[in-house]
């Protein structure tokens, strides 16, 4: 069991959260000037980084808000964690 | 290659079993190849072997990272089905199911393949409508599946308790009775004897780290910690560390890599006859011939390339065990393991060409990789000889998902995800 720092609400235990996949993916401002190979990318294509994973987590049996974590995916170790809006941290990790 | 037989046991008895030879040879790689997969399991070596079997291709190598059937292949829960629903999948995963029926005697070696039967449990009227669609859709394919009610389910396997005590209790089952279980290790060692008998070079503990592609874009060499190997036709069939290979060409792929969760228990005598999968309550069981109970859990709910998961899955899966088999409440798990599935988002695997030209993709089988071994590397190895895929594996395409093609398996709830 991962422990998880809510930037609202501070650490508690993974099973007040649920995974909310890949951050940063902005959704497109105009969907109709997208053609096919950019909807595929927006839908489907993901980083899945052996290494610093940036990615959306949320506090749902807590404050039940979005935010984002900075991951090891070698380790599980949670790096930081920053509010939604912000920019991804520049830090360097192991396979980053 | 040294046949294994009856009679030859028996010879070799007499000499004290000393003239046992190595099952396959290990060899330096070579400066080039005509064609190098990169990934020593099952879905790897078979390719290899369907490679130089059926398509003339000697002059190839395989190269895993760490050691045979050191990944996916040793570490999953040997089930075996293809009662999936759509079309396209009872063609690819049937086609498995009937190269695993012949399996043992083309590789001259045991894989085990025991066609126990595999029972889905329904738990939710919506369960029933589910597997009822399933059981037509699959004999319209035909895929044998047939419905069974609660007592005709604890028939086929007694210790099951259909009580009406339960929180969710058991209202039927889907049987296919062709499914069953398979040796893991089996697999892999077979498949990479009879390849290495055809000429096939299998480099262990040689990871890639790099894939050159020449000006036209085409690859034309794989970096390996022993050294370049140039090779025109690379075939990746790395599980979930398939995005950082194919990033070393610069392909994305629509792939995310789960822990998943598997366990066995201390050794029993037979009390277990068949499989039984529940995907509502998510447990998945089976006796190994070892005796072990052999338990699947359901994966993490981050990407993660560790190996372990999280000891509340687990648990989860094990309070289901004990109230879908009282009889196990006292048993004692023995061992508790992780392995890194590529999950697509349709839940089907993607068996194609890339955009790369000489580079092709066997990948994102997400949880039920094991049951499609033969068919994989089958329609792997045709893919890569004829740079072009199989009927088969036609619509397994990495297009699909811009085409809208999607073959969703994960709406169908085929299984648990």
């Amino acid at each position: 069991m991962l422990l998880i720092t809510c930037p609202y609400c501070g650490p508690r235990p993974e099973l007040e959260f649920v995974h909310g996949g890949e951050a940063h993916i902005a959704r497109p401002t105009q969907p109709e000037a997208l053609n096919a190979e950019e909807w595929t990318e927006y839908l489907y294509m993901r980083a899945n980084p052996k290494g610093l994973h940036a990615e959306r987590w949320r506090h749902l049996h807590g404050c039940a808000r979005f935010f984002n974590a900075l991951r090891d995916t070698t380790t599980d170790q949670f790096v930081v964690t920053y509010k939604s809006g912000e920019a991804r941290p520049d830090l360097k990790g192991p396979a980053a | 290659m040294q046949k294994f037989s009856a009679f030859e046991l028996f010879k070799q008895g007499l000499n004290g079993q000393a003239g046992w030879k190595p099952q396959w040879r290990s060899p330096e790689p070579k400066a080039a190849y005509d064609a190098v997969i990169i990934g020593g399991g099952g879905h790897g070596l078979g390719a290899a072997y369907y490679l130089a079997k059926q398509h003339g291709m000697r002059n190839i190598a395989v190269l895993e990272k760490g050691w045979l059937g050191g990944g996916n292949t040793g570490r999953n829960t040997t089930i075996i089905r293809s009662n999936y629903l759509f079309d396209e999948s009872a063609g690819l995963y049937d086609h498995s199911v009937k190269l695993w029926e012949g399996l043992s005697q083309e590789l001259n070696y045991n894989v085990m393949f025991s066609q126990r039967g595999v029972m889905m449990l329904a738990h939710t009227v919506h369960d029933v409508q589910v597997f009822k669609r399933h059981v037509h859709a699959n004999r319209a394919n035909g895929v044998d599946n047939e419905w069974l009610s609660p007592e005709e389910a604890k028939a086929y396997c007694p210790p099951l308790n259909i009580s009406d005590n339960m929180r969710y209790p058991v209202l039927g089952a889907a049987l296919q009775r062709r499914g069953g279980t398979a040796r893991h290790d089996a697999v892999a060692w077979g498949y990479a004897r009879a390849a290495d008998d055809l000429g096939v070079d299998i480099i262990e503990n040689c990871e890639v780290t790099g894939i050159r592609r020449n000006a036209a874009g085409a690859v034309e060499a794989v970096e390996t910690t022993k050294g370049l190997i140039r090779t025109p036709k690379i075939g990746v069939s790395a599980a979930g560390h398939t995005s950082v290979v194919l990033g070393m060409a610069g392909v994305r792929l629509p792939l995310e890599s789960y822990p998943l969760q598997a366990l066995v228990s201390e050794p029993i005598k037979p009390v277990f006859p068949c499989v039984v999968m529940s995907n509502t309550i998510h447990a998945y069981i089976s006796q190994s011939d070892k005796g072990e109970l052999v338990i699947g859990a359901g994966t993490d709910i981050y990407t993660s390339y560790t190996q372990r998961g999280g000891l509340h899955i687990s648990q989860h899966t094990l309070e289901a065990i004990c109230e879908l088999f009282p009889a196990f409440r006292r048993m004692r798990m023995l061992r508790n393991w992780g392995g890194i599935v590529d999950v697509t988002p349709d839940r089907s695997p993607i068996v194609a060409k890339t955009p790369v030209p000489g580079l092709y993709v066997n990948c994102g089988w997400g949880t039920g990789g094991f049951k499609a071994t033969p068919g994989a590397a089958h329609t792997l190895a045709w893919t890569i000889a004829k740079d072009e895929p199989h009927p088969i594996n036609a619509p397994f395409t990495i297009e699909r998902f811009r085409d809208g093609h999607l073959i969703d398996e994960a709406a169908a709830a085929a299984v648990a995800h």
